[in-house]
């Protein structure tokens, strides 16, 4: 009846587990959870496992450190969502076109899959059509993310889940391959974490493509942000437990990120400019380089503090400090981009000051510093936003005087910053 | 196949109930019955060993906290009744609670006046609706679902049973799903989910048999990850905990079987706690209960939040991410929603900008998030299908009595 070779568990309660296993396969039906009806990707049945949802389930639940759990090829209808709460477990299937958890009939659960343990490896498999959440990892040390799906398979929608691959406090964090399609706020979002990689990996057709967001120690390489309405943002929000510093941003194609906005108002990302390449809000020592910059409609490169998020009960708050400093920003190419701002003022000021045909420079920068660390309007050199990008220049739009007197004035900017350590992880 | 309850215990039970759930094959469906447990025993059980934490009993009866007998549900030989000032709700279910502490060992109060439990403690909880013939209700008063010993079987469905079982290592959850016969419930690690239809009580309606019901839904039983996911209220420790039982939640007294006095008093009078000089029962805190007409808004309001919200937000817990705490002790108003944008909320804003807008409940994402079907947008975010109406009224109450104003219209990034 079951062709797929299961993941044998050694387990303190083993005989439990078998036998958890041996009722999840004799052919439960007609428990309210649809039946399942596995096939291979290119169409052939491979096996017809019955309740496949609970044994999956049953699986997560009853694991033991060190075990491998394999996700067959084929789509499995999950109704419920799935918790792995033990360390030490990887989730393993056949690829990301091969083993599909498709979420689309989902009755319960806020994510596909919710991780709460450390030494997780999530490889080759995909999580389709979540309500919500499609994997969150909440508070977690040494984490690999790799080869993995997340999507909503009809595209933009406010419907869809918020998050598709987010890890949050979590340490020690490599997502390697993974593609993120569709979110509703981010694609690929890392928050509150400490020490993360994302690499080699695809975001598209999400509101935020890739999200580090206070997190101290994040490079993010290699990867295609396209098609999304804002491609790669670093991030600080305040109320939170740890502000987060030291993200670079390098080698990577942000292309396109034109997409409407379809963020519930309200949410953060709601305020992502249409056609934003990467944005910088309130985060520090952010190095953005060696990428490759096209056809962002508002502009390539957004700098900003969170005084231009919300009047914010927050900043009165005074534990927050809302600027964006120490911003470095060099050796990136750039085609096109900055023709067709979002927003009204910016609208307003491109015209203004470009023409109808004309284009905002590839960076944009709300203007706001801090007077108490500033010296007549001059940040001190370690906390300076340097554009190095010769042919390039950057635009204060002079947020804090109402757009007053918006200007590409370079010479507090044409500056260098001592580059940022690569981040190591414990693992490959 | 039958097999005697009374020689049936925790030891023999991997075995045995092993091969029975094999055998039976049946346990994956809420409703499946198994003939054996059809005829209920009156006679006490043994009193339960939940020392190891091997042993997953795979029927309910084994553990000896509740039983079957003369058509009502009643607890085990020591085990006691007990309720909440202010309950979590889920889906207007009913709630039977039990606690029971091996012979011989009390709980005590910590240092910061909670209560702690000896390994070994039981703690059970049952979610039933009334029901008269096959109509369940969802508004009927809950003294009707009591007989003189427990729970009329012939007036309530019996849902499920939650354990949470106190192992040398620490606790574990474990829910027990109900027959249709209502004889037995099976353990489901994996959780269950089944469609409910809930009616108005006829009593509403003029005595009239209600027409149509007033919520239809999905009911889900969580697995056991689930279980584990809300008893634990600081995630870094993982550690699981009871919920229900801090002096705050049961500081009262318990109407339907035992004396009305005190439940702590009572706890203490029947060697289940152990009283302390530190903590007097008099000057325990006392959580509202939301409906009292004799304490104010405000401390209704946090008692619900509390007790609904307040094992994930908190300072440590799972909802820590938000920034947002909604447990009785936070006294930061920015930290308890006042004028706060959301950080992660997703569809959960609802297309609003703060967790509460003084004075504007429409406005605020707190009472959207609870009035929410949307599972990626409702709170919390398991435990319900339905939204509790009461519970809403009482946060838009409270927030439509708040003072000030938050001067925030839109986000922009720049």
């Amino acid at each position: 009846m079951v062709r797929e070779k299961r993941a044998v568990m050694k387990t303190n309660a083993g005989s439990i587990v078998a036998g958890f296993f041996v009722v999840a396969l004799m052919g439960l039906s007609g428990c309210g959870e649809p039946v399942d009806k596995a096939a291979s990707a290119d169409g052939s049945n491979v096996a017809v496992v019955a309740d496949f949802q609970k044994q999956l389930r049953t699986q997560l639940i009853m694991a033991k450190t060190g075990d491998v759990i394999e996700i067959p090829k084929g789509r499995f209808e999950i109704t419920r969502g799935l918790s792995l709460k033990v360390d030490g477990v990887t989730i393993r299937g056949a690829g990301m076109a091969e083993s599909v958890l498709t979420f689309k009939q989902q009755t319960q659960g806020a994510e596909g899959l919710i991780v709460t343990a450390d030494d997780i490896v999530l490889e080759g498999f995909a999580v389709e059509d979540t309500k919500g959440d499609a994997i969150k990892i909440n508070e977690c040390r040494n984490l690999v993310i790799r080869e993995v799906r997340v999507e909503w398979t009809a595209g933009p929608d406010e419907a869809n889940g918020a998050y598709g691959l987010y890890p949050v406090q979590c340490e020690n964090v490599l997502i390697d391959g993974a593609v993120a399609i569709g979110a509703s706020d981010a694609g690929i979002y890392v928050g509150q974490s400490r020490n993360v990689v994302v690499k080699n990996s695809r975001a598209a057709y999400n509101v935020a493509g890739i999200e580090i967001e206070n997190t101290i120690d994040a490079d993010v390489f290699d990867n295609v942000a396209e098609n999304n309405t804002g491609g790669i943002l670093v991030f600080n929000l305040p109320g939170l437990s740890q502000r987060g510093e030291r993200t670079r941003v390098f080698r990577n194609r942000i292309v396109s990120n034109n997409t409407d906005n379809f963020a519930p108002e309200g949410s953060i990302v709601g305020g992502v400019p249409v056609g934003s390449g990467v944005l910088i809000n309130a985060n520090d020592h952010v190095h953005i380089f060696d990428n490759e910059f096209e056809h962002n409609d508002t502009a390539n490169v957004i700098v900003s503090s969170y005084f231009s998020t919300a009047d914010g009960a927050e900043i009165k708050n005074k534990t927050f400090d809302p600027y964006a400093e120490a911003i470095y920003i060099h050796d990136n190419s750039y085609v096109g981009g900055g023709e067709s701002p979002d927003t009204l003022e910016l609208k307003t000021l491109k015209l203004a000051m470009y023409g109808l045909d004309g284009r905002f420079p590839d960076v944009i920068w709300d203007g706001y510093i801090n007077p108490a660390v500033a010296d007549e309007g001059k940040l001190p050199a370690t906390l300076a936003i340097c554009l190095q990008d010769a042919q390039s220049k950057m635009l204060n739009v002079d947020a804090p005087n109402g757009y007053n007197n918006p200007n590409e004035d370079m010479a507090n900017h044409r500056c260098e910053l001592a580059p940022l350590k690569p981040v190591e992880l414990p693992f490959g | 196949m039958r097999i005697s309850p009374v020689t049936f215990g925790p030891r023999t039970c991997i075995r045995l109930c092993l091969a029975l759930f094999v055998l039976a094959g049946l346990t994956a469906c809420s409703d499946s019955g198994r003939d054996s447990a059809s005829e209920p025993s009156s006679q006490l059980l043994s009193e339960p060993k939940p020392e190891s934490a091997d042993e997953f009993p795979v029927l309910l009866s084994d553990w000896g906290v509740l039983h079957v007998s003369k058509q009502e549900l009643v607890p085990g030989s020591r085990s006691v009744a007990y309720d909440l000032n202010t309950p979590l709700f889920t889906d207007y279910a009913h709630k039977f609670r039990t606690l029971w502490v091996p012979k011989g060992k009390a709980a005590t109060f910590d240092d910061e006046g909670m209560i702690q439990f000896p390994v070994g403690t039981i703690i059970s909880k049952t979610f039933f609706y009334p029901r008269e013939g096959e109509h369940l209700y969802f508004d009927r008063d809950e003294t009707l679902d009591f007989g003189s010993k427990g729970l009329a079987l012939d007036k309530v469905r019996l849902i499920e049973t939650r354990l949470l079982v106190h192992r040398p290592d620490g606790w574990q959850g474990l829910p027990y799903v109900w027959n249709e016969q209502q004889t037995e419930a099976n353990l489901e690690i994996a959780g269950s989910a089944f469609e409910l239809a809930l009616y108005a009580g006829t009593s509403a309606n003029g005595g009239a048999r209600p027409a149509e019901p007033v919520h239809q839904f999905t009911y889900a039983v969580p697995d056991f990850n689930q279980c584990q996911g809300c008893h634990i209220e600081d995630l870094s420790t993982e550690k699981v905990r009871p919920i229900g039982l801090k002096p705050r939640h049961i500081n009262k007294a318990y109407a339907h079987m035992h004396e009305a006095e005190n439940q702590l008093a009572h706890f203490v009078q029947n060697g289940l706690l152990a009283e302390s000089s530190q903590f007097p029962l008099a000057a325990l805190p006392r959580n509202a209960k939301m409906d009292s007409r004799e304490v104010s808004l405000n401390e209704r309001a946090r008692s619900y939040l509390d007790i609904n919200c307040g094992h994930c937000h908190n300072r440590a817990g799972a909802g820590d991410t938000s920034g947002l705490f909604l447990n009785i002790e936070e006294t930061d108003q920015l930290r308890l929603g006042v004028c706060k944008p959301p950080i992660a909320a997703g569809q959960g804003t609802g297309g609003r900008f703060v967790s509460i807008q003084p004075g504007k409940p429409d406005q605020s994402i707190l009472s959207y998030r609870m009035e929410s079907l949307d599972l990626g947008a409702m709170m919390p975010e398991l435990g319900r299908a339905t939204a509790h109406r009461e519970g809403v009224d009482l946060i838009k109450a409270w927030i439509e009595a708040m003072p000030g104003e938050c001067n925030i219209e839109e986000v922009n990034l720049i």
